[in-house]
C-alpha cells in the first residue's frame, strides 16, 4: 500500500541525508561456509539475514536480535539492497509514496534472489519471495546475481556471468513493485564481458561497470595461473544509462587486477568516482583510481597506492610463501554522504584506512586502525584474538560509524586465512575532522557462519542515490 | 441561455492542480536548475514542460470536440464517464505506472515529449470531459432550426463555439497550470529548498485516482 507522505528515510539531496537519525539496527548476511556451493548437499545450514542492535541505549546492543533463514542451502548471501531509496524522488520518474522497505537478497551461488519484508516488525524480518535462478536465466541470460541498486525508475542488479559459468556478466532490472525480472539492462554491451559493480551519476545519466571474473574463474578460488596471466578483469565500463548503450572501456593496464567496488560521488553534480582494485601482479599493492569526466570523455587515473608488506614466510599461506610480502588486498570502500571521506579495507593486512579525498586527485591519509590480517592478527579490545580482517565496510549516514565484517568469499577465504575465518562484525567511530579508532564496545561475533555485507536501517552510505545536490 | 462561468473556472483549478503536482514538472526544472547551477535554467525547462502540457491536453480537447460534432451528447457522455471511471480504478491499481522514460541530461524536445507523456498517462486531458460536456454544445436560437439553411447556419455556428471553447479551455488551463508551476520552481529554487518535499509531497496520485472516478461520475449525472 502507498503512503500518504514520501517515505521519512528518502532525501532529495546527500546532505539532508546526512542529517537523518541514527540507526538503532543493522542488516548482516550471514553464509555457513560448509554448504557454500554445495546444491545437493540438504543436510547443512542455512544461510541468514541477521539484525543487529546497534542502538547503545538498548539493552540487547551489540546482539544478533532477529534472524530469517533461507529456504535452501549453499546459497552463499553475499551482497544485498533495498527496495526503493531517495531515487524514488528523482524528478523525471517519482514515485516516493513506495516504501523502504524489502531487503533483496540474492545468493551468490544458488542465483536466487529472496525478497525479505522488514515490517511490520523490523527485528523480525520474513520471506515473501523467492525469484528463482531459472527464471533470470529465462528472462536474462544471467546468474550469480550480486550488487543492488534501488533506481528511478527500476530495482537494478549485477550478474557475475551466465547459467554456464561462462560471460558475459552484465545487469538485469526488476520491477519495482512485483519484483519481476524485467530483463537485459544492456542493448548494445560493446567490448565488456566480465561483470562485478555498478553504480551511477545520475546527473548525467551515466553508469559505470567494474570487473572481476566470470563464475568458472572465481568459484572454485582464485586462480594463480589466471593472476599471473593477467586475466581477471583490469577495467572499468562506462555506460549510457538512457540508451543503455556502451560508452567507453577505461583500462587501468592489465596488472590492475580486479576492479571491484565503484562508489561514485553522492552528489549528482560531481562527474567523479572512487574504484578499488584488489592487487598489483607487478609488486602485490593495492590500488584506488578516480575516474572523472575530462572535457566530454571519461578518464581513469590512480590516486592511491598501498604497498605490500613484507613479511616472515613461514607466517603466510602457501600462495603468499614466494612472495614474502602480504599484500594489502583492497576489497571494499565506501564514501561518505559530503563526498569527503574514503575508507579503504585492506583486508591481507588488516586495515582500515581513512582518506580525505575533497580533491579527488589528491588524497589525503587522515586516520588508520588494525585488526586481524593474515600476519598482523591484530586483536580487536572486547573480542581478543581475531582472524579474517575488516573486509565489507558500510559507514551511517552521518559519517561518524564505520561497521566492517571481515569474510570475503568462502572459497577465498581458505586461501587467504587457511586458519578458518571466525566470522564477526566490529564498528570503527570515525572523527568527522579525520581520524578513526575502534569502538571497544561493539563486537559480534558469529557462530560457525560467516557475516558479509551490512546496511543499516533507513539508509547507508552505499545504499541510496540522489538526483539534487 | 445562461451562460455557464463554472466549467472555466474547473479548468483553471486543475491546471492549478497540475502545476501543483511535482511529478509533473516544476521538480523536473528545479533539479535541472540545480544540477547546471542556473537559475535561467529552470525558467527555460518550464517553457517546453509547459508546451508538452499543452500539447497533450490539446490533443484530448480536440478528441472531444470531434465526439462531441459527429456523435450524440448521450454517447459522448456515457462513453466520456465510463473511461473516465475506468482510468481511476486503474490509477489506484497501479499508482506508478507510466512509460520509463527521461533522464537528468534532456534537451528542450526531450523535456517536451516527457511532459507529454506525463500528461497523457495522468489523464490530464481525460479530465476535460466532464469541464467540456459542461459548456453549452450550440447558442440555439429558437424558429431558425424549420428552415433548411438556418439548420446547416446553426451547425457551423455550433462546430464553431465547440472548438472556440475548447481552445479556450485548454489555453485557461495550460495558462493556470504554468503561472503556479513557475512560481513553486522560483520558491522553491531561490528559498524554500528541497527539504519541503519530505512534508509537503502528499500522496497526489491517489487524490487524482480518486477524482478521475468522481468526474466521471459527474460526467454521467450532469
Amino acid at each position: 500500500m502507498d503512503l500518504w507522505k514520501p517515505d521519512q528515510t528518502f532525501y532529495p539531496s546527500p546532505t539532508m541525508a546526512m542529517r537523518a537519525p541514527r540507526e538503532r539496527l543493522g542488516y548482516v548476511v550471514a553464509f555457513d561456509p560448509e554448504t557454500a556451493g554445495h546444491r545437493a548437499n540438504g543436510n547443512g545450514r542455512h544461510d541468514a539475514v541477521c539484525v543487529l542492535d546497534l542502538d547503545p541505549n538498548s539493552p540487547s546492543f551489540s546482539r544478533v536480535v532477529g534472524r530469517v533463514e533461507m529456504p535452501g542451502v549453499g546459497d552463499e548471501l553475499h551482497h544485498f539492497g533495498w527496495n526503493a531509496c531517495s531515487a524514488a524522488l528523482c524528478p523525471y520518474a517519482p514515485h516516493p509514496h513506495v516504501e523502504r522497505r524489502y531487503l533483496l537478497v540474492p545468493g551468490l551461488r544458488s542465483s536466487r534472489i529472496h525478497v525479505i519484508d522488514t515490517k511490520p516488525d523490523p527485528r523480525n524480518p520474513r520471506i515473501v519471495k523467492v525469484i528463482s535462478a531459472e527464471e533470470i536465466a529465462e528472462r536474462t541470460g544471467y546468474s550469480r546475481p550480486h550488487t543492488i541498486h534501488c533506481g528511478p525508475d527500476a530495482i537494478y542488479v549485477s550478474a557475475l556471468g551466465a547459467p554456464n559459468g561462462d560471460g558475459p556478466g552484465g545487469i538485469f532490472l526488476l520491477d519495482h513493485d512485483s519484483f519481476d525480472v524485467l530483463g537485459r539492462f544492456e542493448v548494445e554491451r560493446g567490448p565488456q564481458f566480465l561483470a562485478y559493480d555498478f553504480w551511477w551519476h545520475l546527473g548525467y545519466d551515466v553508469g559505470i561497470t567494474s570487473e572481476w571474473g566470470t563464475p568458472k574463474m572465481i568459484e572454485d578460488g582464485l586462480n594463480p595461473d589466471l593472476l599471473l596471466k593477467n586475466q581477471y578483469g583490469h577495467a572499468i565500463h562506462v555506460w549510457d544509462l538512457r540508451k543503455r548503450k556502451h560508452l567507453q572501456r577505461l583500462e587501468l593496464g592489465p596488472e590492475h587486477q580486479m576492479t571491484l567496488e565503484l562508489r561514485p560521488a553522492h552528489d549528482p553534480t560531481k562527474a567523479y568516482g572512487f574504484l578499488g582494485v584488489v592487487v598489483s601482479t607487478k609488486d602485490l599493492s593495492g590500488s584506488i583510481w578516480t575516474w572523472h569526466l575530462d572535457q566530454g570523455k571519461w578518464a581513469v587515473r590512480k590516486v592511491i597506492e598501498i604497498p605490500a608488506e613484507a613479511a616472515d614466510p613461514d607466517l603466510l599461506p602457501p600462495a603468499l610463501k614466494p612472495f614474502k610480502a602480504v599484500p594489502p588486498l583492497v576489497t571494499d570502500i565506501v564514501l561518505s554522504l559530503d563526498d569527503k571521506f574514503l575508507y579503504v579495507a585492506c583486508w591481507g593486512t588488516g586495515e582500515v584506512r581513512q582518506y580525505d579525498v575533497s580533491d579527488p586527485f589528491k588524497a589525503r591519509l587522515t586516520g588508520s586502525v588494525r585488526l586481524g590480517g593474515i600476519v598482523a592478527h591484530t586483536p580487536h579490545p572486547k573480542g581478543g584474538p581475531v582472524n579474517g580482517a575488516m573486509q565489507m565496510v558500510e559507514l551511517s549516514r552521518d559519517g561518524r560509524r564505520l561497521y566492517a565484517s571481515n569474510s570475503l568469499y568462502s572459497s577465498w577465504d581458505k586461501q587467504f586465512y587457511p586458519e578458518g575465518i571466525n566470522g564477526w562484525v566490529a564498528k570503527l567511530d570515525a572523527d568527522p575532522a579525520g581520524g578513526l579508532a575502534v569502538d571497544p564496545n561493539l563486537f559480534v561475533p558469529f557462530k560457525g557462519e560467516r557475516p558479509h555485507q551490512i546496511h543499516l536501517e533507513g539508509g547507508d552510505c552505499s545504499s541510496d542515490s540522489y538526483c539534487f545536490p | 441561455m445562461r451562460y455557464a462561468a463554472w466549467p472555466w473556472v474547473a479548468a483553471a483549478l486543475l491546471g492549478g492542480y497540475h502545476g501543483l503536482d511535482p511529478s509533473m514538472g516544476w521538480l523536473f526544472a528545479v533539479a535541472l536548475g540545480l544540477q547546471e547551477r542556473r537559475r535561467t535554467r529552470v525558467l527555460s525547462a518550464l517553457v517546453p514542460i509547459g508546451a508538452g502540457h499543452l500539447i497533450a491536453i490539446a490533443a484530448a480537447a480536440l478528441l472531444i470536440a470531434a465526439a462531441r460534432i459527429t456523435v450524440a451528447a448521450s454517447v459522448v457522455r456515457n462513453v466520456g464517464a465510463a473511461v473516465l471511471v475506468l482510468f481511476g480504478v486503474f490509477r489506484l491499481w497501479r499508482p506508478r505506472a507510466h512509460p520509463r522514460l527521461g533522464g537528468m541530461r534532456v534537451n528542450s524536445w526531450e523535456l517536451a515529449l516527457w511532459s507529454f507523456v506525463m500528461a497523457t498517462a495522468h489523464g490530464a486531458g481525460l479530465m476535460l470531459v466532464p469541464v467540456l460536456l459542461g459548456m453549452p454544445a450550440s447558442a440555439r436560437v429558437p424558429g431558425v432550426h424549420a428552415h433548411m439553411a438556418g439548420v446547416a447556419s446553426a451547425l457551423n455556428g455550433g462546430r464553431a463555439l465547440v472548438i472556440t471553447q475548447s481552445a479556450g479551455i485548454v489555453l485557461v488551463h495550460t495558462a493556470a497550470m504554468l503561472a503556479v508551476m513557475s512560481a513553486l520552481a522560483l520558491v522553491v529554487y531561490n528559498w524554500v529548498g528541497l527539504a519541503i518535499l519530505r512534508q509537503a509531497w502528499i500522496n497526489l496520485d491517489l487524490i487524482w485516482a480518486g477524482a478521475l472516478i468522481m468526474a466521471g461520475v459527474l460526467a454521467a449525472v450532469i
